[in-house]
């Protein structure tokens, strides 16, 4: 019982392609958040699950079911959407019992069900109100009690929370997530926010480049990267990707940089590297042992990030513990630990074998 | 404080005595005819327009001595006919052209824009030929189905059902609404301004014919009220100009009420909260 995307595409002519061999199984309950930069597709493949764009080939089921040629109302799923597509004319209860008195369900159930769902989302007492009388977060709650309503047991979202601000968008962010818990939903959720991705999902799919990069746990994105693309999409602050050489069998050349050395033994494909900012370290050098030189540093209270630039000329991120003090143009020395992974020349992580890993 | 001060103050005397000028030349004609309908004749011909004679009697003598109520009646049922079929066609077709993909939509639109180019004067002839052969005229019916339908109509609630939110589309999807549903559910209360605008638009147009009437109609019995006023004209050896300006201000009546039921719903931000 679950929702089963099997090799789905979507093109547009031959020439056109926006989704390119897409699947993955969505369990009962979950949270899935599909996450990828714009223009990826992800907001097509949610369409698609909902039946508002047409597959072009591979087959969606739901439960079991093969729904490409069903209607959306016969796929029993709710939606939100990011620009909320509430009715203008409707006070917030009609907006709410509008799908429900569409569908002919019984007088005394919608009341019912309209009532729990808006103090479900606290929003009981603005039941009168007109959209426009409502601020942005108040909108996005009244779509939100339109899905809590549905008795649809999938409930589809589009960057519902891109129109909020940032303070607001952590609260909803809150919201959705304990909706989702409490009513057991299946959530497939779209966001181009990793942390959104992050916080929220069982599992994440990250698309890019019309397919699928990767799927797997939020942990799993993390700390395994399939590829450097998804290295690179999640962690603030973003990961350094940069050329490295093998230098024998234990030890690596940064780019004439730095050395580092691993545990275990470097294949021969290993042609870059991805380091997160927190695993580097920085000591004030002379000019001789220098191997960077600081470009600026961003306080962010309880950590900083120095931006600087290798000899080498690449951009380098190093993330430290509290206050650092570090001007620009000041000489430094960076080494990193060997907890960092391994690209080959196709940007593929290369997994170390197993038992060899040792800080992951 | 003064320097700048000084010309926005000089720009704003001139801006208004311009504004109070041209106002002045407008409306003056309209009060003046409102001004005599409350005079004698008798004291209109000597062009005694100051006299402070005023009373209803011509008033009185335009509903009780000429057929104008009936005009009146005619027009009424006439362009309220006009404007509902109007809304009703437009709309639908406007759907049409909107939200239903079909063969050759673009095509057949620019056909409709092109009718529209159309002036009506230069199709009257045939237009009349045709009524004519259908035994239509002096009747109700030749009044009304040749403006069953407006291009301009459709096309202006198109550009108007065209802003309607594509999310709405997909949300009334979602909930398994059917066309007609969407329609009337959701486009007709989400255009209503539009609706409104062209309700007015067409009811005015209907209500101020007078070619057309005045070619088809020749009996009080389908004679419509602009046409009636110009009977009032020739119909008397001696023109009664006081009963005439009174019977032009009771036609003016429903306009005016139009434009103000209108005005109501022209608030901007009616449809403030649907996306965003």
């Amino acid at each position: 019982m679950s929702t089963i995307l099997n090799q789905v595409s979507k093109n547009y002519g031959e020439s056109n392609i926006i989704l390119n061999n897409v699947s993955a199984e969505i369990e009962t309950g979950e949270f899935f958040v599909i996450v990828g930069p714009s223009g990826c597709g992800k907001s097509t493949l949610l369409r698609m699950i909902a039946g508002l764009t047409e597959i072009s080939d591979g087959d969606i089921s739901i439960d079991g079911q093969v729904v490409n040629n069903l209607q959306p109302k016969d796929r029993k799923l709710t939606m939100v959407f990011q620009s909320y597509a509430l009715f203008p004319f409707l006070n917030v209860w009609d907006n709410v019992a509008f799908g429900l008195k569409a569908r002919k369900l019984d007088q005394a159930e919608v009341h019912q069900r309209v009532n729990d769902a808006l103090d479900m989302v606290s929003l009981s007492e603005l039941k009168d109100r007109k959209p426009r009388e409502l601020s942005g977060g108040q909108r996005q709650r009244v779509a939100l009690a339109r899905a809590v309503a549905s008795d649809a047991k999938i409930c589809l979202m589009d960057e519902p929370l891109s129109n909020l601000d940032a303070q607001l968008r952590v609260k909803m962010r809150q919201e959705i997530y304990q909706l989702q818990r409490k009513l057991g939903l299946t959530l497939i959720y779209v966001t181009h926010d990793q942390v959104e991705a992050m916080t929220m999902a069982d599992h994440i799919m990250v698309l890019n480049d019309h397919e699928v990069q990767q799927i797997g746990t939020p942990t799993e994105i993390y700390q395994q990267p399939a590829n450097a693309f998804v290295a690179n999409f999640f962690g603030t602050a973003l990961i350094n990707v940069m050329p490295a050489q093998k230098f024998d069998d234990y030890t690596l050349n940064v780019d004439g940089d730095f050395q580092i050395r691993m545990d275990q033994k470097i294949t021969d494909e290993a042609t870059k590297i991805g380091i997160r900012p927190g695993e580097l370290s920085i000591e004030a050098a002379d000019e001789l042992t220098a191997n960077a030189t600081v470009k600026s540093t961003e306080f962010l209270g309880d950590e900083t990030i120095v931006y600087a630039t290798t000899n080498s000329g690449h951009d380098i991120r190093i993330l430290l513990p509290g206050k650092a003090t570090h001007a620009a143009f000041e000489k430094i020395k960076i080494s990193s630990s060997n907890n960092i992974f391994l690209f080959d020349a196709n940007n593929k992580r290369i997994p170390f074998e197993a038992g060899d890993l040792v800080n992951a | 404080m003064i320097s700048t001060n000084k010309p926005s103050r000089l720009n704003k005397i001139v801006s208004y005595t311009l504004l109070l000028l041209l106002a002045f030349v407008i409306l003056a004609p309209f009060f003046i005819g409102i001004w005599t309908s409350f005079l004698p004749t008798m004291e209109i011909a000597k062009g005694n327009f100051l006299s402070t004679d005023l009373s209803f009697n011509n008033y009185v003598a335009a509903f009780t001595k000429t057929p104008i109520l009936r005009y009146l009646a005619n027009s009424l049922v006439v362009s309220t006919l006009t404007m509902a079929a109007q809304l009703v066609f437009c709309s639908m077709s406007a759907y049409a052209f909107v939200f239903l993909k079909f063969k050759y939509r673009n095509a057949i639109f620019i056909l409709f824009l092109i009718t529209m180019m159309l002036p009506f004067e230069a199709e009257i002839i045939p237009n009349f030929t045709t009524v004519k052969n259908l035994g239509m005229l002096d009747h109700y019916s030749v009044l009304l189905i040749p403006f069953l339908t407006s291009a301009f109509g459709t096309f202006m609630l198109r550009q108007s059902f065209m802003q309607t939110p594509n999310e709405l589309k997909e949300a009334a999807d979602i909930e398994g609404l059917n066309h007609f549903q969407f329609y009337w559910n959701i486009v007709l209360p989400y255009n209503k301004v539009s609706l409104i605008t062209l309700g007015a638009y067409s009811f005015l147009g209907a209500w101020n014919q007078y070619l057309w009437p005045m070619l088809t109609t020749f009996s009080n019995n389908s004679r419509l009220i602009q046409n009636g006023l110009r009977q009032l004209q020739s119909e008397e050896t001696f023109n009664d100009w006081g009963m005439i300006q009174a019977s032009a201000a009771i036609i003016v009546i429903p306009t005016i009420l139009v434009l103000f039921i209108g005005q109501h719903y022209f608030k901007s931000g009616m449809n403030e909260g649907a996306v965003k």
